[in-house]
């Protein structure tokens, strides 16, 4: 019987040594500038790390870029890979076997690899420093069409064939059918990209120059050459950059959590 | 994208829909289901497989900061052999994955099987191991640069009792990927442990019951339930993890923000280096025929591990 009592034990004190870094920040990031390497509580907490970030350094401006390229990106990926989904999963056309292996192909290309291509693309089309250079490659993403597919799979024909007597055409079947059936999915599924797009780094570092559409992962990042030693300023925001993810993970735990087990073999 | 029913005794009149009663019900369907794949599949096009067929094409060329092509048929190829940064990065990444890969599926399979069955808290549990997942890499890489900076770093402090206080992890060459490895595992083992509960979710409860009537200890109720029954999300975990490290963001994000490939280019990953050769030595050219030589590794390694596994699916036994 001990060793049942054991393995919780264990669980929790690991669980606890899994999360230290993290608080560990979020402490080092209140203290004063001369406490933040000393081992311990602070003797004294600050907000003046997280304050002088906020107003001195465009954080705010970084946040919400950041802001702006991953909802534009979270609503038109879902809506994209909504429809195609309901495509593949439902309507009966020459070449669906094809299109869909086409698509799951890509799955596994990810973005380090056709970094070089695609930057040489986005520049042929003009997208180098703008908003729609940060948007709109980032909307395709194969993961999201195969997740909504086998969700789709499952949904009982019955329900579209209501509509279809009713006499709605395929955009309506969609629209006012399959959409609001696939609210759980959608909703996992935002959790998943606004939390890909707001860490985003790699992309952003390509194809911005301008300061003024800098997203705060290359905010956060760019403070290490400009502040090198000042590491109460460099984690105060590096934690400003963290809280919204932590929220939205919270926040969206369960869902997240069902997407992600859906990337295994199911 | 309005389309009409097949009822011809409900007409629908669309204000701007011609009558389309030459079509039949399945020519419908069909246009109605490409324009449903139109915009995501002339983007995935656009921005993923054009990318692709381009490495290909680029990798002949000298490209300039200018954007001027000049063709120079397999001249970027024959530059890689005597490339001995390149040599170094391929060594790196090597190393990375045999070592990140079995690591981090034996941590995160050990975290599986410790939150697999109910206990007070097991909520909090999991969502602890799966929180550094959440932020970003370039946040990860500034805690543990932060965590070790030396001498007065928090792990310092912590190993100073043990003699190793002065221990530079990120500054010595032969510590700096090792330190990168684990910090990678604290990283990526909430989600790897994700996966595996998925798995052990189909191993049937019944299966183990009966084993144990029958005298099977929990060493081989493991040996002889579950894991053969959770060959198939093991499969999928290494090759995962495998394409991840070698090509996945933590490959680029977590180094740059963390060592910059240094120390004496110890972690310079090979997808950190092909982003040097094109963005700071603006070698477009080169780096694409080296991205062309990391997909062929990837397809080579991956078509083994379907090879040797037959597709996951382990049927022999």
């Amino acid at each position: 019987m001990t060793r049942i009592r054991v393995l919780p034990i264990l669980a929790h004190v690991l669980a606890i040594i899994a999360v230290a870094p993290l608080l560990w920040i979020l402490i080092s990031a209140l203290k004063p500038a001369e406490d933040v390497f000393n081992f311990g509580w602070p003797s004294t907490w600050t907000l003046d790390n997280l304050q002088y970030v906020l107003l001195k350094i465009p954080m705010p401006r970084f946040m919400l870029n950041s802001a702006i390229v991953s909802v534009t990106v979270t609503v038109i990926a879902l809506f994209f890979h909504s429809m195609a989904a309901y495509a593949l999963a439902r309507l009966r056309f020459p070449g669906r076997g094809i299109i869909f292996s086409g698509i799951m192909s890509t799955l596994l290309v990810s973005l380090p690899v056709i970094l070089v291509p695609l930057f040489l693309v986005a520049k042929q089309l003009g997208l180098l420093d703008s908003y729609a250079g940060l948007i709109v490659p980032s909307i395709f993403h194969a993961f999201g069409i195969f997740l909504l597919r086998q969700y789709y799979l499952n949904i009982p024909r019955e329900l579209e064939e209501a509509a279809d007597l009713d006499g709605c055409g395929y955009w309506r079947r969609y629209w006012s059918v399959i959409l609001p059936l696939s609210r759980p999915v959608l909703a996992s599924l935002s959790v998943l990209f606004f939390l890909a797009n707001w860490n985003a780094f790699l992309w952003p570092l390509t194809i911005t120059r301008n300061p003024d559409l800098r997203v705060i992962q290359l905010g956060v990042s760019g403070m290490q050459g400009q502040y090198a030693s000042a590491w109460n300023l460099i984690l105060a925001a590096a934690v400003i950059a963290a809280i919204p993810t932590v929220v939205v993970f919270v926040a969206g735990q369960r869902r997240l959590v069902d997407a992600m087990k859906t990337t295994g073999l199911k | 994208m309005v389309t009409t029913t097949a009822a011809p005794s409900k007409p629908l009149v669309k204000a701007s829909g011609k009558p389309r009663a030459g079509m039949t019900r399945k020519r419908r369907e069909a246009l109605a289901a490409y324009a449903f794949l139109a915009p995501d599949t002339i983007g995935l096009l656009t921005f993923v497989a054009i990318p692709m067929v381009l490495a290909f094409g680029v990798a002949f060329f000298k490209v300039d900061g200018f954007g001027n092509y000049q063709y120079v048929g397999l001249a970027n190829y024959k530059l890689m052999a005597g490339d001995d940064q390149l040599w170094a990065s391929l060594r790196v990444t090597a190393i990375y994955v045999v070592t990140f890969v079995p690591i981090a599926f034996v941590v995160s399979f050990a975290l599986a099987m410790l939150v697999r069955n109910h206990f007070k808290g097991i909520g909090w549990v999991r969502s602890a191991f799966f929180l550094p997942n959440v932020v970003s890499l370039v946040v990860v890489g500034l805690i543990w640069q932060f965590l070790l900076v030396d001498k007065r770093g928090a792990l310092s402090k912590i190993l100073a009792p043990f003699g190793l206080g002065d221990v530079s992890f990120l500054g010595t060459p032969s510590l700096a990927l090792g330190t990168y490895v684990v910090i990678s595992v604290w990283f990526l083992m909430g989600y790897q442990m994700l996966v595996f509960l998925a798995g052990l979710k189909d191993v049937p409860k019944e299966l183990e019951d009966a084993a144990q009537i029958d005298g099977a200890g929990s060493w081989q109720r493991f040996r002889y339930v579950i894991w053969p029954l959770l060959r198939p999300t093991s499969f999928f975990v290494v090759v995962n993890s495998t394409i991840g490290a070698v090509t996945g963001l933590q490959a680029f994000d977590l180094v740059f923000v963390l060592t910059k490939g240094g120390p004496a280019r110890a972690t310079s990953t090979v997808v950190l280096y092909i982003y040097e050769q094109a963005f700071t030595f603006n070698n477009m050219g080169y780096a694409a025929a080296l991205t062309t030589v990391v997909v062929a590794i990837l397809v080579i390694c991956t078509g083994l591990m379907f090879g040797v596994t037959r597709g996951g699916r382990f049927d022999e036994d």
